[in-house]
């Protein structure tokens, strides 16, 4: 499988580090050599070149490579770019390749799929590989998944059972209507499809496996010098830390897993948060991390001045040991970290809000994967129901039948595929 | 000794086509039939095509077969099926004369050029190292022959049940091929029985017609072949009578007579098209089941009622008929019987329609287990095709599901099987919206142009057709205000903005006679590839969001499995698993997906395997 897309990824960590490797696989690495260093050198040859973007201006001195496919690890044409390891050269290089024509960034485990997909390696050392890489938090997940997989096959056979009896409905009067027994579809075939696809949107909003090995993010957010990281420090203190499954986790907020009550948390602690002209350029960026923290709270612990956090935060009257400080009267909740008053309280709400949030035990929860095919059979059937022409109705569940199909890997190899090699990090 | 490329043995609808076929590609081809002048007799129903059928006809058509042009010649009756669905569920049908169907049939066997007939009965296969290398004839006759088509029908084992009585042979006058079949029993290939059944035939003169419903042709002046270019026949009607209460008391009166029954006949017979015993037996509450009385031809008194195939004694064929309205004193001309026949597993074959134990060898028609002419012809152009690419270092048309109904039947049997009379219908072909009877020429008629299996008539035409489409797609591709539309009273939001015609055409209510102000005279140069492409816009979403899922078919069917995959040595595969993926022998991933009963978790396993063999095979190549 030869892919007219070319992809580039950094596959070194994340900056910023000593040295950046972006690589860039397909047909078109060819030309991004040519268009960020002016040349292709000698195959399988590190050599200097100054890297320049579209107009010309210079971007980096690096050492570039190029592998001529398919004797290279996907199999394709492919070009090294070892920059240095600063987050702004990083960004600079890949902007400009992202700029060339038909050269865009990897999918997660998109090399490994070509890779794959090339016959460099087969699918057990891929699948090998994917184990190797997410063991200690696959830990986690399989945990909820071996309760949940199993119901979740039972209940998707039982939605499939009865997709495939109305198809029935259907089909009998496309193609026997001409003969005696069924002409017209019955009364309550509507009525049916309208049960199922209630049933499927109850299912969607169902809190998410993935949730289990993020756990219930809580963000503290405040002003500086708020006693955010006080109360950060009070809550995961004496807390068993559990790996954070996250990839990529940012440098500008800190983060901390922990497990309170058996429940998994991400207790996340934001820059202080400033309005105004004073922050330097450095600050800035982590205020910007601040916000897209906040973005994916699934609580915000608010330590500002009250009604001044974001909507729908939890109101904290921190510091009440501080004489005089941030009166706030309508607080959910009081407490000081420094004394360990009210912490003992906010904990057993939080736990009681992620436990609400999180996928309940033993209770099949949907994964990403999952909740995609789900939601596309969903889509179809409400189609479905609008619909006059039984041949478009019959179309619609068939797009049921086979989004159910693909959920449980019926249908195709690449469904499977796209999990398996959605696992890996980029670029691996 | 006289030598062919391509020997077909057969000469009904399977045979026709395939001998044709194969002539057509450029094979030096032989059509052996017990009697040249049966060639191309409608043994069952005088009609053809039908719902999913009408497809099939179609399709044969578009690849120059014969199908559709002789039931041109034979129509005396046309009717489109399913007219008030979405057009792909329209099955055109018509009723033939047998003469003039069967008449049309041979002259275009006789004037197919590189096809030679041969009276005569088969008798035994000559195989040199199990492979085929030639025919010998009961007369002694030897031909050298490089493949051979057996488009035999029901005549393997094949016994007629008419209540107590039993008759050896495939259809009532004609003799069964017995060394043949006992060859290739010998063969140890897989083999089952199937039953299929035929109503008693009337006679016309002693029906009431006056006091039945009428069903008229129908007034369009659509045909089965574009080369066709209008209907030639007069025109008659069927009518419409129904079963009663009485005639089920004297089914069930006399139900252990039925050789289906008594328990004569242990073979499945069609779900889809049950002999009237069943229909009572299965359905007891219903009061009375419709009978179409179909006249058999111009030139004959003969009527097929249509709905009460049967293998009772004649007498109850004959108290039956007379309980039904307008037949009170109708007469029986040949009654009614059921037929028990070997067919060979199909599963046996590969997708070329090759018997996998013995190269060379084709099968097609009722031999695989199907009913119907037109499932019969599709094979037999298959096989025709396929043989003659093979002798001839050619390459035959790709079919896929999703391009024909034709890959969809052959795909079925192939990995399937069958556990009763395979009937083509729609609801078997997943990428139906696609496969429209009205566009086959479309879809496969530039594939038999590549392939070398198209004449020059149908050549010319299809230039001209691809000229015309051209014109269409420019003036589809105007951009056109919603407020123009709505001025001229189409049901469309002013505010909609500008779209193309081809884009507007997905909208209800608005058809290219709508848009004439746009498209102008353009239409009247071919209406029926307006047609086509109006519905091919309003489909155009639908079949946006079927490419997806082709793609990743395609990338399925990248994989192989060859035919001598160790499906045993693949770990995590059930015994009952390796079971059926070996009998199947799917050609690729995505045909193992579709063998029934085999599990995700399989395919996985599969998958897996299959993978890690091809890469070490290539490395080590």
């Amino acid at each position: 499988m030869s892919s007219a897309e070319t992809i580039f990824a950094l596959s070194s960590g994340a900056p910023p580090a000593g040295v950046g490797v972006i690589r860039v696989s397909g047909p078109a690495a060819r030309a991004a050599l040519l268009a960020l260093a002016g040349r292709v050198p000698e195959p399988r040859r590190a050599s200097l070149a100054r890297l320049r973007d579209a107009q010309g201006a210079l971007l980096d001195e690096a050492l570039v490579l190029w592998f001529a496919g398919p004797a290279t690890a996907t199999g394709e044409d492919l070009a090294e770019f070892h920059c240095h390891g600063g987050r702004a050269v990083v960004a600079a290089v890949e902007g400009a390749l992202a700029s060339l024509r038909g050269i865009r960034r990897a999918e997660p485990g998109e090399f490994t799929r070509r890779a794959f997909a090339n016959g460099r390696i087969d699918l057990a050392e891929a699948e090998g590989l994917a184990d190797l890489l997410s063991a200690e938090t696959e830990l986690q997940r399989a945990a909820a998944l071996a309760n949940a997989g199993g119901a979740l096959s039972r209940e998707v056979e039982g939605w499939r059972e009865r997709v495939l009896s109305l198809s029935a409905e259907v089909e009998g009067v496309l193609d026997f209507s001409d003969e005696e027994d069924s002409a017209d579809l019955p009364e309550c075939f509507t009525w049916n499809i309208g049960a199922l696809a209630e049933e499927l949107a109850e299912w969607l909003t169902r809190p998410r496996s993935e949730r289990l090995g993020e756990g219930f993010r809580v963000v503290l957010a405040g002003p500086p010098n708020a006693g955010k990281s006080t109360l950060f420090n009070a809550l995961v203190e004496s807390e068993a830390a559990i790996t954070s499954p996250i990839a990529g986790t940012t440098r500008d907020v800190i983060e901390r897993a922990v497990a309170i009550s058996g429940v998994p948390f991400t207790f996340v602690d934001t820059a202080g948060l400033r309005e105004g002209e004073a922050a330097d350029s450095i600050e800035a960026i982590g205020i910007d991390r601040a916000r897209s923290a906040l973005a994916r709270a699934d609580a915000v612990l608010w330590l500002g001045a009250e009604g001044e956090g974001p909507e729908g935060a939890w109101e904290i009257a921190a510091q009440s040991d501080r004489e005089g400080y941030g009166e706030k009267p309508g607080a959910r909740f009081t407490l000081s970290a420094m004394t360990g008053e009210g912490v003992a309280a906010l904990k057993t709400a939080l736990v009681e809000a992620a436990r609400a949030a999180l996928p309940k035990p033993g209770e099949a929860a949907l994964n990403a994967r999952q909740h995609a095919r789900l939601a596309e059979a969903a889509e179809a059937l409400q189609s479905a129901q609008g619909l006059a022409d039984p041949l478009l109705v019959a179309e619609e569940l068939r797009r049921v039948r086979l989004a159910f199909d693909r959920l449980v890997g019926r249908a195709t190899t690449e469904d499977m595929l796209d999990t398996l090699f959605g696992r890996f990090c980029i670029g691996k | 000794m006289q030598s062919f490329d391509v020997l077909v043995i057969g000469g009904g609808h399977a045979g026709v086509e395939a001998a044709c076929a194969a002539a057509r590609m450029g094979a030096r081809t032989a059509l052996v039939s017990f009697d040249l002048a049966a060639i191309g007799a409608m043994s069952c129903n005088p009609a053809i095509g039908g719902l999913g059928k009408g497809h099939l006809v179609r399709e044969v058509d578009a690849l120059d077969g014969v199908l559709g042009r002789a039931a041109d010649a034979g129509a005396i009756h046309y009717r489109m099926l399913n007219r008030s669905k979405g057009s792909a569920v329209w099955g055109p049908r018509v009723q033939a004369d047998r003469v003039r169907f069967k008449a049309a049939v041979q002259a275009m066997v006789r004037a197919q050029a590189n096809l030679t007939l041969v009276q005569g009965e088969a008798a035994a296969l000559v195989l040199k190292g199990g492979v085929v290398a030639g025919l010998e004839l009961a007369d002694g006759t030897m031909f050298h022959v490089k493949h051979l088509v057996l488009c035999t029908g029901t005549f393997l084992g094949g016994i007629l049940f008419r209540g107590e009585e039993r008759y050896e042979g495939g259809r009532i006058g004609e003799n069964a091929a017995h060394r043949l079949a006992q060859q290739l029993r010998g063969a140890d290939l897989p083999m089952a029985r199937l039953k299929t059944g035929t109503p008693p035939r009337l006679d016309g003169r002693t029906i009431d017609w006056a006091v039945l419903e009428e069903q008229p042709s129908d007034g369009e002046a659509w045909t089965m072949s574009p080369l066709t270019p209008r209907r030639i026949n007069p025109q008659v009607f069927c009518a419409i009578t129904r079963t009663t209460q009485a005639g089920h008391d004297a089914i069930r009166a006399n139900l252990h007579r039925s050789p289906l029954f008594s328990g004569a006949i242990a073979a499945a017979g069609p779900r889809y098209c049950p002999s009237i015993e069943d229909k009572i037996h299965r359905f007891g509450d219903r009061e009375g089941h419709q009978v179409f009385l179909e006249p058999e031809g111009l030139d004959t008194h003969m009527v097929y009622p249509n709905g009460i195939s049967t293998s009772l004694p004649v007498d109850v064929q004959e108290e039956v008929v007379r309980t039904m309205p307008g037949c009170e004193r109708a007469v029986i001309v040949q009654p009614g019987y059921a037929v028990e026949y070997d067919h060979i597993d199909p599963r046996a074959l590969t997708p070329d329609l090759q018997l996998r134990a013995i190269p060379g060898l084709y099968c097609a028609g009722q031999i695989n287990g199907t009913t119907g002419y037109e499932e019969a012809a599709a094979q037999g152009l298959v096989a025709g095709l396929e043989a003659a690419a093979a002798v001839l270092g050619k390459q035959a048309p790709r079919f896929d599901r999703a391009n024909s109904y034709i890959a969809v039947m052959v795909d079925d049997l192939t990995l399937q099987g069958v556990s009763e009379p395979y009937r083509m219908l729609t609801a078997r072909a997943e990428y139906r919206l696609r496969l429209r009877a009205n566009n086959a020429a479309t879809r496969l008629t530039g594939l038999g142009i590549e392939a070398g299996c198209i004449g020059e008539e149908r050549r010319a035409w299809w230039e001209r057709r691809e000229a015309t489409r051209e014109m269409f797609h420019v003036k589809h591709s105007q951009r056109v205000h919603a407020r123009e539309l709505a001025d001229l009273g189409l049901a469309v939001r002013r505010d909609q903005g500008e779209k193309t015609l081809a884009e507007w055409l997905r909208y209800d209510g608005v058809t290219p006679e709508a848009l004439a102000p746009w498209l102008g005279e353009i239409t009247a140069l071919d209406p029926l590839l307006a047609e086509e492409m109006a519905e091919d816009a309003a489909y155009a979403p639908y079949l946006a969001r079927q490419d997806a899922e082709l793609r990743d078919l395609r990338a399925s069917e990248a994989l192989p499995l060859p035919s001598d995959f160790p499906y045993a040595e693949v770990p995590g595969l059930s015994n009952e698993m390796v079971e059926r993926l070996s009998k199947a022998a799917p050609g690729t991933l995505a045909a193992a997906g579709r063998v029934p009963g085999v599990t995700p978790a399989a395919l996985s396993a599969l998958l897996v395997h299959a993978r890690r063999r091809l890469v070490s095979g290539s490395f080590a190549a």
